[in-house]
């Protein structure tokens, strides 16, 4: 499982479609420790910039981090 | 004025500018509503459609909002304008500031003389999920927005991460909209002429945390049009011809996740540089802008990157009123994208139309005391395009 540091964050309230059952959600770019980055939703524990995250499994190919 | 100009081509002039209010009209459509724009440019400009040569169309997404596609002879010729090349231009939120760039070049590469640049946008006939995922297209749907962004969940992660660099707070931002909306209700076109205290910004429903509903810009039907000239034959159309000074376009990566700051634009800072340098004028010698403040932190990065403040102190020089209209630099004194409302395809020659209202001397109760140089701003997704212009009385 990938690990990196929240760079930014934001809890989605008025969500599109697809995703309105979902709502209100977190999500987050990932600084992951290659020093990529990656849009990724929170699953858990609402999470800060600069708190360490693990990725976790992906539902319906969303990728998904938790805080670690 | 003489601003010792780098310009290549011709010189080129706007002669005509119209637009409709911004609203939500249920009884029109992105063609009655540009028709109205249309004809409003010609007669200000003394025209009839047969002398313009040429239709640029700024439009984001007609054929998503209303299944009509094939806008740009489907309005032109409407408006009269029959067998004269029409093409729509497509940039997001940029998409009319990108049109009047282009036709900008084609006039002062002296292809055509006469030319019309339109921007439209039909978005409240689809309820707000659908106008949020519709909207959300202007993003990367590779990465961002399959794991459910939307426009104001990108903005709220750049207003976060500007918060957390700079100290940008929660009344800076607020900040932003309660100027907006004091001077949009002033202008009679603009679609919530509604004033607002900085505790009901602060204090309003979430939409993508930071951001609430009045950091949101508004959903909106709109049109605007402008008529641009060879410079040497603006005078025999008008006594008022306003010079474009400056114009540019620049761009960037979509996804937010492939910049490596997202507290800045690139692209806003390239055109910006590209336009001052055509117009030969520095920042500070700017009187006024219309920047795009689709959300409340877009106008404090703007103004950061335009060079009107240093770097992370857009939020404190707002909070001090340094962009009201009686202000050091003051935006948006049309009411801005927040109050005066956001037709996408339609804003960014909405800008220049409020821009040539307050260089004529035609703004009103919002009239500005310097009113010479103004610049307009137009940002596409999350910074991907952006469009500068630079206009001037002549």
């Amino acid at each position: 499982m990938r690990t990196g540091t929240v760079y930014t964050e934001t809890v989605v309230h008025l969500a599109p479609t697809r995703f309105t059952a979902d709502a209100p959600y977190q999500v987050a770019i990932v600084t992951l420790e290659n020093g990529e980055r990656l849009t990724a939703r929170i699953a858990g524990e609402r999470v800060a910039i600069n708190d360490p995250v693990i990725e976790a499994d992906a539902i319906e190919d969303i990728p998904f981090f938790r805080k670690s | 004025m003489t601003f010792g100009r780098q310009v290549r081509g011709r010189e080129v002039a706007v002669i005509g500018a119209g637009k409709t209010p911004f609203g939500a009209f249920a009884g029109e459509d992105l063609r009655t509503l540009s028709v109205t724009a249309g004809r409003k440019a010609l007669v200000n400009a003394g025209l009839e459609p047969s002398a313009i040569e040429a239709f640029y169309l700024g439009n984001f997404a007609g054929p998503e909002f209303t299944a009509q596609n094939h806008l740009a002879p489907w309005i032109s010729t409407a408006l009269g304008m029959t067998g004269i090349p029409s093409t729509r231009f497509e940039a997001a939120c940029a998409s009319s500031g990108s049109a009047f760039f282009h036709a900008f070049m084609a006039v002062a590469s002296g292809i055509y003389d006469v030319v019309m640049v339109a921007g439209v946008e039909k978005m409240t006939c689809q309820p707000t999920p659908r106008v949020t995922e519709i909207l959300a297209g202007a993003g990367d749907g590779s990465s961002e927005v399959r794991v459910g962004s939307t426009f104001p969940s990108l903005f709220a992660m750049i207003a976060r991460r500007h918060m957390h660099d700079f100290g940008t707070t929660r009344e800076h931002l607020s900040s932003v909209a309660v100027k907006n909306h004091e001077n949009g209700a002033l202008n009679p076109d603009a679609q919530m002429r509604k004033v607002i205290t900085l505790e009901q910004a602060m204090n309003a429903r979430p939409i993508a945390e930071p951001l609430n509903l009045y950091d949101c810009s508004l959903i909106s039907d709109g049109a605007a049009a402008v008529i641009l000239c060879a410079a040497d034959r603006a005078r025999s159309f008008t006594d008022k011809p306003i010079k474009v000074l400056g114009v540019a376009q620049a761009s960037d990566y979509v996804a937010l996740d492939r910049k490596p700051e997202i507290t800045t634009f690139p692209a806003l800072r390239a055109a910006a540089q590209q336009a001052y340098a055509m117009a030969g004028v520095a920042a500070k010698e700017i009187e006024f802008a219309e920047l795009h403040d689709c959300f409340t932190i877009a106008e404090i990065v703007a103004m950061e990157d335009l060079g009107f403040v240093e770097r992370g102190r857009g939020g404190f020089f707002s909070f001090e009123g340094g962009t009201r209209r009686d202000g050091p630099m003051p935006i948006n004194a049309s009411g801005g994208l927040k109050s005066k409302g956001h037709p996408v395809g339609a804003t960014g020659v909405g800008q220049i139309c409020d821009i040539i209202q307050q260089l004529r001397c035609e703004a009103g109760d919002r009239q500005l005391r310097r009113h010479s140089l103004g610049l307009a701003q137009n940002l596409g997704g999350s910074g991907a395009t952006c469009v500068v212009t630079i206009l001037g009385r002549d």
